[in-house]
């Protein structure tokens, strides 16, 4: 078991807690850039998927996760990402120009949705995004003068620097060098006073205003800064996707996000990361046993969605940590080995907590 | 003359439109009054109820009437479970638990009517199918009379209920304040259940109600998201409210759909929504006006 004895300041301002930090997140880095040499074109195209997710599920993890609201219209902000990236590069703006507009224009439009509708409850916060996202969706199909409606919208190969990004392989290094972008920005964010205010406004917002936090402002910053990240991812899906399709956000996709941030596990950037992988490998995973399954259960239409509502049911009854939580589980099982108790994952027994005043 | 009639047509249409949005609407308030939960199954709940209705009428050839009232005993069966095993269970976590926890049952209920009744859309023969009454200059269709009537019929007796019998002043009371509702020997926990029941039982009624006039699919839940405009209009927390919201949604969008291009009805009642969000949060029939800490 490692006890960390901090012996000067810079120790706590590090974003690596320990030697071993730098060691495992370094082979990790190294693994992800010499995937593409070792596996084939299909593989690591689904890879990069995941890292488009994972993108997003970082910028909605900072909401959910941290700030403790909910959102169920991040699709929208990944098709207003996606649109603004491939109709700018059709104009024939070059690629690292667009993929920071994309990202600022989504976050603007998050800005714009989430200072009317944050001074209200998260209650209202999901019915809002929720009705945003339904009224994009009509925009994007009925706006086809810009998005090509439902013919479609044919995303130009992007470049950098004169070098053409066509296959999976540079789809694959753009989204992994954006997705540790990401994760600096969220780990900077998380060990600054504005990190520290959106967990004060998760646990009470009463409390943290009543500490000087600026609710308002803290929160439209927090979900602005989620659509941000969201609208980056969804400059990479355009070109993961190759072709815009106006109803691929629907709210399906919204839920599949929120689907990333539970089943990761609430509260963890790692979580984000697991929950991506979970999303975009449960498709294939049915894909492949598809034909196994006894009484043509693998035939049934709506399987998908209704799996993910399986998951995300469970996951809340039974496991509220997530996948996060169990990783943290079997860490804990190892380092206090043998002492494991029976209480030592016991969960805390919880009472209802009214919000009104009466 | 002409336009007058047509406009007043209009109107009744949405109106019979906006009763089913508000009797979804209603079904959301009732259960975040008591239990500060929002059911964003509910119109999945309505589908539910419609298609058990269409099971026993269309399939088991029962009556019309006696198989409208069994399908709505059996959906506030199927509520009462809903609580008393799941939801029960999440008492104490964060509203947006509850928010995910209830649309992935959406999720499952919807898979669930899909294997049992398949994904087509079906429909059953009511006593108003195809029937108009005249009123004066009006053809009215007598579906969209008798979801207007069947409302308020609902109405009433969910006012004498809350009002008058002991369970209805007992759901009062538990959803004013659980604790004092406790010590007066109220069993909140089983009160909190029916009131699940009573929101699926009227989610059932909107169900059959609309069945002669849009057939049943498994997808007619998405009709929920309507209803959430139509509960905000209300305030949330206000069972007058959310009829009345209901019925503006309703109308706005039938107006909206007759004087806009196409393409602007399917958005209407979520501009309305988020309109409403932006000048009015708390809605037209506020009540609810601090937190606490």
């Amino acid at each position: 078991m490692r006890y960390l004895f901090r012996t000067n300041y810079n120790q706590d301002l590090s974003l690596a807690r320990h030697g071993g930090d730098y060691f495992w997140y370094g082979l990790l880095l190294v693994i992800m850039l010499i995937v593409p040499l070792l596996m084939g074109e299909f593989y690591v195209g689904e890879l990069g998927g995941v890292f488009i997710f994972a993108i997003a599920g970082v910028g909605l993890m900072l909401l959910v996760g941290y700030t403790g609201l909910i959102s169920l219209g991040h699709a929208a902000f990944l098709g207003i990402g996606a649109y603004v990236n491939s109709v700018l590069l059709a104009k024939g703006v070059p690629f690292v120009i667009t993929l920071p507009i994309a990202g600022l224009f989504t976050a603007a439009c998050g800005a714009a949705i989430g200072l009317p509708t944050l001074r209200m409850s998260g209650l209202y916060l999901a019915i809002a995004t929720l009705a945003f996202g339904s009224i994009v969706g009509t925009v994007f199909q009925k706006w086809s003068s810009v998005t090509g409606g439902f013919d479609g919208f044919a995303v130009p190969t992007p470049t950098i620097f004169g070098v053409g990004l066509d296959g999976a392989t540079g789809i694959y290094y753009v989204s992994l060098v954006v997705l540790i972008f990401v994760l600096w920005i969220t780990a900077n964010i998380l060990r600054s006073p504005m990190g520290r205010a959106m967990v004060a406004i998760r646990d009470s917002e009463v409390s943290a205003q009543s500490m000087g936090i600026h609710l308002a402002r803290y929160k439209a910053i927090a979900f602005a800064i989620s659509a941000g990240m969201t609208g980056l991812a969804g400059a990479l899906f355009a070109h993961y996707v190759r072709f815009l399709a106006p109803d691929a956000f629907d709210v399906l996709l919204s839920v599949q996000f929120v689907t990333i941030v539970f089943v990761g596990g609430l509260g963890s950037v790692q979580g984000a990361i697991f929950g991506a992988l979970f999303v975009r490998l449960l498709p294939q995973f049915i894909a492949i046993v598809r034909d196994d399954l006894p009484f043509g259960i693998g035939r049934m239409p709506g399987l998908e969605p209704s799996l993910f509502g399986l998951v995300l049911v469970l996951v809340i009854l039974f496991q509220p940590g997530g996948i996060n939580g169990i990783w943290q589980k079997t860490k804990h099982w190892f380092t206090a080995f043998p002492f494991k108790r029976q209480t030592s994952s016991r969960r805390q027994k919880s009472y209802a907590k009214s919000e009104r005043l009466r | 003359m002409e336009d007058a009639a047509r406009l007043l047509q209009l109107v009744v249409n949405g109106a019979a439109a906006g009763c089913i949005y508000g009797l979804i609407a209603l079904g959301f308030v009732l259960i975040y009054k008591a239990t500060e939960m929002v059911n964003f199954a509910q119109g999945d709940v309505m589908m539910i109820g419609g298609f058990i209705a269409y099971s026993l009428i269309a399939h088991w050839g029962m009556n019309y009437w006696v198989g409208a009232l069994l399908a709505i005993a059996i959906t506030a069966a199927f509520g009462f479970a809903l609580d008393a095993v799941i939801l029960r269970r999440v008492i104490g976590q964060p509203q947006f638990a509850v928010v995910m926890l209830t649309l992935g049952l959406g999720f499952i209920f919807r898979a669930g009517a899909g294997i049992t009744w398949g994904y087509d859309s079906v429909g059953f023969n009511t006593p108003f199918t195809n029937k108009t009454a005249k009123v004066g200059l009006l053809v009215l269709g007598q579906d969209n009379l008798s979801i207007i009537v069947g409302t308020l019929i609902l109405c009433g007796v969910l006012y004498v209920f809350f009002s008058k019998t002991r369970l209805g002043v007992a759901m009062q009371a538990s959803s004013q304040n659980q604790l004092a509702a406790y010590y007066m020997g109220i069993p909140v926990r089983t009160v909190f259940s029916l009131i699940w029941a009573i929101s699926a039982g009227v989610a059932a009624v909107a169900g059959i109600l609309l069945s002669p006039v849009s057939m049943l699919d498994v997808n007619m839940g998405f009709l929920g998201i309507k209803a959430f405009a139509a509960a905000v209009i209300g305030g949330f927390g206000s069972i007058p409210g959310s009829l009345i919201g209901g019925v503006i949604v309703g109308v706005v969008e039938q107006l909206a759909g007759y004087y806009l291009p196409a393409g602007f009805q399917e958005v209407t009642s979520n501009v309305v929504l988020l309109a409403m969000l932006i000048v009015r949060p708390q809605g037209l029939f506020a009540e609810l006006s601090g937190k606490r800490v």
